[in-house]
């Protein structure tokens, strides 16, 4: 099939981006969405044009390093990561626009790419359980309730790809920090540090400028993991718990 | 029969004497090799007696000792965490914008321990012996003990950080039997398993950052490192984003990379998996070892066209019901296959190995899926010239068990399969093909994981040490966070001891060479201004690979790879193209790099090959067969580890900044065995 693409390219974080249009030809359904961006890019450095630059490492959609705005939706219109999506979900003679994540806590690096640091600084403050190495009691001597492990595996599953944030219009990484508390607060390892888990990361989720949740939904609807909306009903709930104890 | 010996001393085995030469003209024997820290004595204590040697690091002198990781999957970051919580300085670096993104992530399956929670007869010895005999005698029985023996406490650890396991319904932690091993003792988290290992590794790494004794530094790649009296001490590494190529210096070098299965182009590796930390180590002294050994996988989706850019691997579990056929007449391989009856069908494993089946062990079934296919009988689209792929049928399975029973079992898989290439696998066979998976071959690492450079410490798939010749279903996960939670923080301290060294400046000698000779090579890169991408030349050496140096090897083939690999790094120095600048994040400068590493890497690889005139673990050598077409394996000539030296070409390739790659020198390291007896696999 033959498409057109419409590409945000931009230098770096100080330069002015813009919208570029490319057209494609010969791309099969088979494909992947990043494997058409990579014969773009093959056609572009053929061409003299520098490469198109975009995130992606494990390509089977568990890593969380690909995405990308796909008209206006981030990771296009299917249920799974970038790299997940293949061709044959569009036609040919299809207009496709392509952007980076767009939020104030994501500056844009170059091109598709942005810097989701601030993922990793909001676990820095408490999206952990506190067991040194060789700490550790017999794995057996806590049982876990099997509902319970299941609900915490399933909020695990979080990739951190950042997609939530890039959907939520107010750009909060609401859904991904109440999957990380709801993955260690199932837990009877995750009680002790369960107050100040969650009142440091919500601090460093507001300094880092991410903005508030207001119930819209849009990030559950873009989490390809389908990181269900109640997890932030959980995080509100142990914020308040939290705060009643006085921290 | 020959006795094992409890005391330890006495080898059940004879080194082995060498009487082909295949290579010869390839290579220049060398020295034979000794490791230096083998442990002693009877194979339960020596890692016990290991820790009480290996001598302490006063607490108030290690905030004084800097020690980089080049590397946060599980065998880096595990051991970032724990060093960090010792209170030693530590400098993390990974190629991602995360350290939870490193490739560890992508393991499904799960991971081995001898817990014997189940009561089926495991023990810490069972599973060091199929360990040994899953790598085909081809591994360090000490090494190999000591992972079975901490395989219990990393599963406690896991669960202390909150790696949510499977669970049965009292609470208790579920364990299933996998790769056809007799006893239950692979713990999973669905078919997550890797990537929550890693994010209890991440989360204890995070949490030392804020402690302050972890820096990390991602987007960062290292390509050099810094020598210093012949020690390691530190390495050169390029800022991904601003491409300022920086210096940082330590008392010690850990590198856990991960492995280089991407010298085949296509692999189960992620994109950015490389060689180049282990081959830069390995241009400046490091050894590397077993480098042919690869594990080729059964179970992946079929390349689907020349676009194709990974494999996708399907867990392994798959083959407990599905039958795998391919038609008995190449007319019908374009047919669809419900079309095709019964007996028109060559179940070919059920057919040559009527007791195994469908569940022989990955290498044969990997192979005798490329023999069907290159006999013109394969199925699916034509790549090149013949169809890759074979059916994984779950008619039969779904008529035993319904389609909501296979639905219970393999849903996500069935889903993911269906996402990648669009048919529905409830009504069509699968169509699987093997694809390159993991490497056994790595830098060569002594009891104590230091490689023969000292002050280099090489842990998880990046060295060479466990696995043999094949690595058992589950147990690279066992291997990385044995190396990084539980090894090299006992081991590494015996080193630091003597620290902290004197300190070295940037504008020492020894670092400077470092810093031109990578600013040298990108200059080069984006001087030659040629024709060709990075990724042309990466996917040509791909082919060479798979083509040659895959499952099945002959002395031919991999003298003709060997040729072809030299032409093409020729080629690729003198008409490749990158665009773009050094100084801004520039990913086709990324990939040239690692493509000129794989290049070097690929030759050596195929030299090994060449060496190894025997079929052993996961690869086949076409010379060393039995008389009905098995795998021979040749102790009296092979059972020791090749541990290659690097040596720069006499006649440079002028276009090669750094120097082009001359004659590797062999050493030897024997490989003898006091607490188990060699013995030869059959699966007829
Ligand atoms: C699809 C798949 C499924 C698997 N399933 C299983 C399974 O079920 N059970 C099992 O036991 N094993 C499995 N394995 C194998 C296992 O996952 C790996 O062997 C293991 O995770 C490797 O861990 P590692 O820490 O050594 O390396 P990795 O996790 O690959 O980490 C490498 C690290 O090194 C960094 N790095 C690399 N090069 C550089 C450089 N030049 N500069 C800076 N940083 C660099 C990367 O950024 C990364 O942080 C699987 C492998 C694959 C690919
Ligand atoms: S919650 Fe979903 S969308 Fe957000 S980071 Fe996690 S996986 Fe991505
Ligand atoms: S590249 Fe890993 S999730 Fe897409």
């Amino acid at each position: 099939m033959k498409l057109t693409l419409k590409i945000w390219r931009q230098a770096d974080a100080q330069a002015r981006g813009e919208m570029r249009t490319y057209q494609l030809d010969g791309v099969s359904e088979d494909m992947s969405f990043l494997e058409m961006l990579d014969v773009l890019n093959e056609q572009l450095n053929a061409s003299g044009e520098e490469p198109v630059a975009f995130d992606s490492d494990c390509r089977e959609g568990i890593c969380g390093t690909c995405g990308l705005m796909i008209n206006g939706q981030a990771h296009g219109p299917e249920v799974t990561t970038t790299c997940q999506l293949h061709m044959r979900t569009f036609s040919d003679g299809d207009e496709i626009t392509i952007e980076p994540w767009r939020a104030d806590a994501f500056p844009v690096v170059k091109d598709l790419i942005v810097d989701r640091g601030a993922f990793d600084r909001i676990i820095q403050q408490g999206g952990f359980i506190s067991a040194n190495t060789g700490s550790a009691p017999e794995a057996n001597s806590v049982p876990v309730p099997r509902d319970k492990a299941l609900r915490s595996f399933n909020m695990a599953t979080c990739i951190g790809c950042g997609a939530c944030v890039a959907a939520c219009p107010n750009g909060s990484a609401s859904l991904f920090m109440g999957a990380k508390i709801t993955h260690l607060g199932e837990l009877p390892q995750g009680q002790p540090e369960r107050d100040t888990r969650v009142v440091n990361m919500v601090a460093q989720h507001d300094h880092e400028g991410f903005g508030g949740c207001t119930n819209i939904g849009e990030c559950t609807a873009a989490c390809p993991k389908e990181i269900p909306l109640d997890v932030i009903s959980q995080l509100n709930k142990d914020l308040r718990t939290a705060l009643k104890h006085g921290h | 029969m020959a006795m094992t010996d409890p005391s330890g001393t006495v080898p059940t085995n004879k080194p082995s004497v060498q009487v082909s030469d295949d290579a010869a003209g390839y290579y220049t024997p060398g020295e034979p090799l000794v490791d230096p820290r083998t442990p002693t004595g009877p194979i339960a204590t020596r890692w016990t007696n290991r820790k009480f040697e290996n001598r302490l690091v006063n607490p108030a002198n290690r905030r004084k000792l800097t020690v980089i990781i080049v590397g946060t999957g599980l065998a880096g970051g595990a051991a970032a965490a724990t060093l960090g919580e010792a209170g030693y300085n530590v400098k993390s670096f990974c190629y991602q914008d995360s350290p939870r993104r490193a490739h560890s992530i992508a393991a499904q399956g799960g991971i081995n321990a001898a817990k014997n929670y189940k009561e089926d007869g495991d023990s810490v010895h069972r599973l060091f012996y199929d360990t040994v005999k899953g790598g085909d005698y081809r591994s360090r029985e000490s090494n190999v003990y000591r992972l079975a023996e901490v395989s219990a406490n990393i599963i406690d650890q896991c669960v202390a950080q909150g790696v949510p396991f499977a669970r049965e319904y009292g609470g208790l932690l579920d364990n299933r039997s996998f790769g056809g091993v007799q006893v239950s003792r692979t713990f999973y988290a669905r078919g997550q398993t890797g990537q929550q290992l890693l994010i209890g590794a991440y989360q204890a790494l995070e949490r030392q950052v804020a402690a302050g004794t972890v820096s990390m530094y991602t987007r960062h790649e290292m390509l050099d490192l810094i020598t210093v009296d012949g020690k390691a001490r530190g390495i050169i590494a390029r800022d991904m984003v601003t491409g300022a190529v920086e210096t940082h210096t330590a008392d010690v070098v850990v590198i856990a990379s991960g492995g280089y299965g991407n010298v085949f182009y296509l692999s189960t590796n992620a994109m950015g998996s490389n060689v180049t930390a282990a081959w830069r180590a390995h241009r400046k002294g490091a050894l590397m070892a077993n480098p042919c050994y690869t594990q080729i996988h059964p179970t992946c989706i079929p390349v689907s066209g020349d676009h194709q850019s990974k494999l996708t691997l399907m867990s392994e579990s798959l083959r407990n019901d599905g039958r795998i056929w391919v038609p008995k007449n190449k007319e019908d391989c374009d047919k669809d296959p419900r079309d095709i009856p019964e007996e028109d069908r060559d179940y070919y494993l059920e057919r040559i190995y009527p007791s195994f089946g469908n569940l022989v062990p990955r290498d044969i079934a990997s192979r005798q899926a490329k023999n069907v296919c290159d006999e013109g009988r394969g199925v699916g689209p034509m790549v090149g010239d013949f169809r890759r792929g074979v059916y994984l049928d779950f008619s039969d399975a779904i008529a035993r068990l319904g389609k909501k029973g296979i639905e219970a079992k393999y849903d996500n898989l069935f889903d993911m399969y269906e996402r990648i290439t669009g048919e529905n696998p409830y009504e069509v066979p699968m169509r699987i093909y093997p694809a390159v998976h993991y490497v056994m071959g790595g830098l060569w690492v002594d009891y104590d994981l230091q490689s023969n450079v000292p002050g280099l410490f090489v842990s998880g798939e990046a060295n060479f040490s466990d696995h043999g010749a094949n690595r058992l279903g589950a147990s690279a996960l066992m291997q990385g966070l044995a190396d990084g939670y539980f090894v090299l923080p006992n081991t590494i301290r015996e080193y630091l001891a003597d620290g902290p060294f004197e300190a070295i400046g940037d504008d020492h000698p020894d670092v400077v060479a470092a810093r031109e000779s990578v600013q040298g090579r990108i200059d080069r890169f984006l001087a030659i201004n040629g024709e060709r991408s990075a990724d042309s030349y990466h996917k040509e050496l791909g082919n060479l690979m798979w083509e040659y140096c895959g499952m099945e090897r002959t002395a031919e083939g991999l003298r003709k790879a060997i040729d072809g690999i030299r032409e093409l790094k020729r080629d690729f120095w003198s008409n490749l193209k990158v665009l773009g600048t050094a100084d801004s994040l520039n990913q086709s400068l990324e990939k040239a790099g690692r493509v000129a590493d794989f290049l070097e890497l690929g030759e050596l690889m195929c030299i090994d090959a060449l060496n190894r005139r025997e079929s052993c673990g996961g690869h086949f050598r076409a010379e060393s067969q039995t008389e009905d077409g098995e795998a021979l394996r040749i102790d009296e000539e092979f059972a020791y580890v090749a541990a290659w030296e690097f040596t720069p070409a006499v006649e440079n390739d002028p276009n090669e900044p750094q120097g082009s790659m001359g004659t590797p020198v062999l050493h030897k390291e024997d490989l003898l065995y006091t607490a188990i007896e060699m013995k030869q696999r059959s699966y007829k």
